[in-house]
């Protein structure tokens, strides 16, 4: 049977290619979204799988959830991405400074 | 090394390879579509762990319209190609050490030694008549309605704040304004001419 840990650890690599999506790109804002969505799957795989071994349900609600949320966090952050670069007329991160923050 | 357990590595290494492409693929087309791959792949992870309602809303919900959206953006804002992977050399290292830093933690709290058959047994097969969206349905609907109609509600925001974001204003159409037309006085519209016959 396939045990905890490997599902554990597979979702901890693509965790990890996630956090280097987004520190290696400085070009595209679109790429580091999809990272985060990257993060986002390993995590859900994490509930699933604790969901699965533990023969609890909740770990799978849980998810549901996640997936509502994500869901509308990229649709609201997709909108913002062409409206900036509508104003902008570029989407990179490095030139993205105009918030005297 | 039984037959689920070979499913579940190639369903697992065509995510991890489909996963390493997002970030690394020179066209940002093309890491919408490896990433596809890998939500199918990892829907796939999904089924074999009895989550087959979850899987089927990855593929149908995240597939089917999200990264549906991100390639419509990505085809919309046609950037430039060319000055694309500027600081890509510059921060590899950082991004390989972080990554390597961040996964080997992980691997070591999880690895086989605390999470392995042993400590967390796999739980028996589910008979013929295993139902996991009537399963989830039922903790879904009761305990959980509260979190229900609060996750609509964030959906319906979302629509709300995307549309009015993205909405553009019409202009090669001739439109009222009526802010204006309520606040005209008589004055500015009435002008007497003399006739001076």
């Amino acid at each position: 049977m396939i045990s905890l840990s490997e599902i554990l650890i597979i979702a901890a690599i693509l965790f990890g290619f996630g956090i280097a999506g987004v520190i290696i790109n400085r070009k595209n804002i679109i790429v580091l979204l999809m990272s985060i969505e990257l993060m986002l799957l390993a995590v859900n795989t994490n509930f699933i799988a604790f969901s699965y071994f533990l023969k609890n349900n909740i770990g799978e609600v849980f998810v549901f959830f996640i997936l509502t949320v994500a869901a509308a966090e990229a649709a609201i952050g997709l909108a913002i991405l062409v409206v900036l670069f509508r104003r902008q007329k570029t989407i990179e991160v490095d030139k993205l400074d105009i918030l005297k923050g | 090394m039984n037959f689920i357990h070979l499913i579940f590595y190639a369903f697992a290494i065509a995510a991890l390879v489909s996963g390493f492409m997002v970030v690394v693929a020179r066209n940002p087309v093309h890491s919408v579509l490896f990433l596809v791959l890998t939500f199918f792949s990892m829907a796939g992870v999904w089924i074999l762990l009895r989550a087959e309602f979850l899987a089927l809303i990855l593929v149908l919900v995240y597939v089917g319209a999200v990264m549906t959206l991100f390639l419509f953006v990505v085809m919309m804002l046609s950037i430039n190609q060319v000055s694309e992977r500027e600081g890509f050399v510059k921060y590899l290292p950082w991004a390989a050490l972080m990554m390597l830093v961040i996964t080997g933690m992980i691997v070591v709290v999880v690895g086989p030694e605390h999470f392995g058959l042993t400590q967390m047994p796999a739980p028996p097969p589910e008979g013929a008549n295993f139902n996991n969206i009537a399963n989830l349905g039922a903790v879904l609907y009761t305990d959980y309605a509260y979190a229900f109609e609060i996750a609509a509600v964030i959906l319906l925001a979302g629509i709300v704040a995307a549309i009015g974001l993205a909405h553009r204003e019409p202009r090669d159409r001739k439109s009222q304004t009526i802010e204006k037309q309520i606040a005209v006085r008589p004055n500015e519209r009435l002008r007497i001419i003399k006739d001076s016959k």
